[in-house]
């Protein structure tokens, strides 16, 4: 446990320098600043339709979730994946993290958790602003309906859904960025699979609630189809969130066997 | 003895090539073991296989007495390693490097300071690692190398990329650690000339296989007794003495160096080259020259 503790904050101290690290948190930041401001923008207009105040939240969050939600998140994800382990590759340090007395097991999990970490940071934060805009927006047009309804419980339900959702394509990066050092492969692969992803999700394959790359549009679509993540009928573990998170298990107990066997030729 | 590092036969192999064959490597503790060969012989391999990154066989490699694979964490505890070039974070200060380090190790970050100090990278603290000359690398790897004070340290061609100062230094460091501190070293080498004044111990490898293990005075036992003339026409010396077939006739600038069995060959040489009207300047036993010597273990032909 104490080298799971030391290796995770390891990573934390590493990549604070790093684009991966910046992202998950200047992503929210530019993306809820835009979407508040197209909001307020909008004002005179967005009035006239005399929205409920749980309307106004609805409307709000789903603005940011739909740009960031269908692929600014898959591709963060790809790009944060392929950093993190890349790092090791890049400075030719995998051979040094194995010759220190450290569990393999501890070193394999901190990078895992340090990258699930970051999705956490963003989507967090993500969270956090729309909220924040919501006061903000508020503050600036008085005549809006934020003040009258608390969006607390809907924005931490479809975010922590939104993040269950993706662990399955965070995985498959992960082995794939651990395996290989290059740039093309995990990008390559990621990128495929998230134009695939939507391909399949858009015609309304039966089984793409199982394709990984899929799942977080599912998960968006359904919520926005449905308004569920507003009423009493909301449920978390749908069968894609389901499917994200064996896959994500399943693929994290591969990941270790491929870290315990890894040489350093 | 007691020895830091024992192997017992060890076989390694990538795929259907034998990188390592039968290796017997037995390092005292408390030596600086001298690990040469030329490029290629199996000497990263061999550390690779030490630091437990390659996997050996069971039963082959011994830590301290260990054996590596059922031993893993408790045999890395004891040992600091340099392998090929030093990995290093280029994105981060060569003082965050350390400072990284400390925290995986559990180690007081002050500590880093005082390894800067050590290799004399105090001034360089805050520059990127990515910046640093392959020199001021070499110095940073040793410096990750010795964070943890361990017993035994495996340094892989340390001096590369160093300048003479720079060589000097890090000789004059591992004497210090073992006469001082008691520590024990394995460094690799492909030339001789660089370790012959620091190791007491030498292996030496080739094509995977140990050719020469022992205390380096043994080494110098191994090579014939050389007699050196100096004559006014050391080709005609050359010439007068090749048909004696002696081992090894080697002419330099200013004299010629051959192999003898016994005491009365050198005086026959020299009443040879005299009666021939050579003017003989000089002639003595001499020391065959290591260099020449590690020549010949890994290239007998």
């Amino acid at each position: 446990m104490r080298s799971l503790y030391l290796s995770f904050f390891s990573e934390f101290y590493k990549s604070r320098k790093t684009l991966a690290f910046w992202a998950a948190i200047i992503l929210p930041v530019v993306i809820c600043g835009l979407v508040a401001f197209g909001f307020y923008d909008s004002s005179q207009r967005i009035l006239k339709l005399n929205y409920s105040p749980m309307m106004y939240w609805y409307r709000l969050s789903s603005n940011t979730t739909n740009i960031m939600g269908m692929m600014i998140l898959p591709f963060y994800v790809i790009f944060m994946t392929y950093s993190v382990n890349n790092i090791e590759h890049k400075n030719d340090t995998w051979k040094t993290i194995f010759t220190l007395p450290l569990n393999k097991l501890s070193i394999y999990s901190a990078k895992y958790l340090y990258t699930l970490s970051l999705v956490i940071i963003c989507l967090g934060l993500f969270c956090t602003l729309t909220y924040a805009s919501g006061f903000l927006l508020q503050f600036l047009e008085s005549r809006f309906k934020f003040d009258q309804y608390s969006p607390i419980d809907m924005l931490s339900k479809g975010y922590l859904k939104l993040f269950l959702s993706v662990l399955g394509i965070v995985s498959i990066q992960f082995i794939i960025s651990l395996i290989w050092s290059d740039f093309l492969k995990p990008m390559g692969i990621g990128f495929i699979g998230v134009i695939l992803g939507i391909i399949v999700a858009v015609a309304g394959w039966k089984y793409a609630k199982f394709f990984p790359y899929s799942q977080p549009m599912i998960t968006l679509n359904t919520g926005k189809r449905s308004n569920e993540i507003m009423t009493a009928d909301f449920t978390l573990f749908t069968t894609e969130v389901i499917a994200s998170i064996i896959t994500a298990i399943g693929l994290f107990i591969v990941g270790y066997y491929i870290v315990a066997k890894k040489t350093i030729k | 003895m007691e020895f830091a590092i024992e192997t017992v036969g060890l076989t390694y192999n990538f795929g259907t090539q034998t990188v390592v064959k039968d290796l017997s490597l037995q390092v005292p503790k408390g030596s600086i073991y001298g690990f040469l060969g030329p490029n290629g012989a199996g000497k990263t391999t061999t550390i690779k296989i030490l630091l437990n990154l390659l996997k050996s066989p069971t039963d082959q490699v011994f830590i301290f007495g260990k054996e590596i694979n059922a031993n893993r964490i408790a045999s890395l505890k004891r040992m600091g390693a340099l392998v090929e070039q030093p990995a290093i974070y280029s994105h981060l200060t060569g003082k965050e490097n350390l400072v990284n380090r400390c925290m995986l190790l559990s180690i007081n970050k002050g500590k880093a300071d005082e390894m800067l100090a050590l290799v004399g990278l105090t001034e360089a603290a805050s520059k990127k690692a990515g910046k640093y000359s392959l020199g001021m690398k070499q110095r940073l790897g040793i410096a990750l190398a010795l964070l943890a004070d361990p017993e035994l340290l495996l340094l892989d061609e340390p001096t590369n990329g160093l300048d003479p100062n720079g060589i000097i230094e890090i000789r004059n460091l591992m004497i210090e650690l073992t006469t001082k501190h008691h520590k024990t070293i394995l460094v690799s080498s492909h030339l001789l000339a660089e370790i012959e004044r620091t190791a007491t111990h030498v292996g030496i490898i080739n094509k995977g296989q140990l050719l020469f293990q022992g205390p380096i005075g043994e080494l110098q036992n191994l090579g014939k007794p050389v007699v050196r003339i100096e004559t006014n026409n050391n080709n005609q010396a050359v010439a007068l003495l090749e048909p004696f077939k002696l081992d090894t006739i080697r002419k330099e600038e200013q004299a010629i160096f051959v192999s003898y069995n016994d005491r009365e060959q050198i005086a026959h040489m020299n009443s040879l080259l005299v009666n021939a009207g050579i003017s003989v300047y000089s002639i003595g036993k001499e020391k065959q020259d290591l260099e020449h010597l590690f020549l010949d273990i890994t290239n007998p032909n």
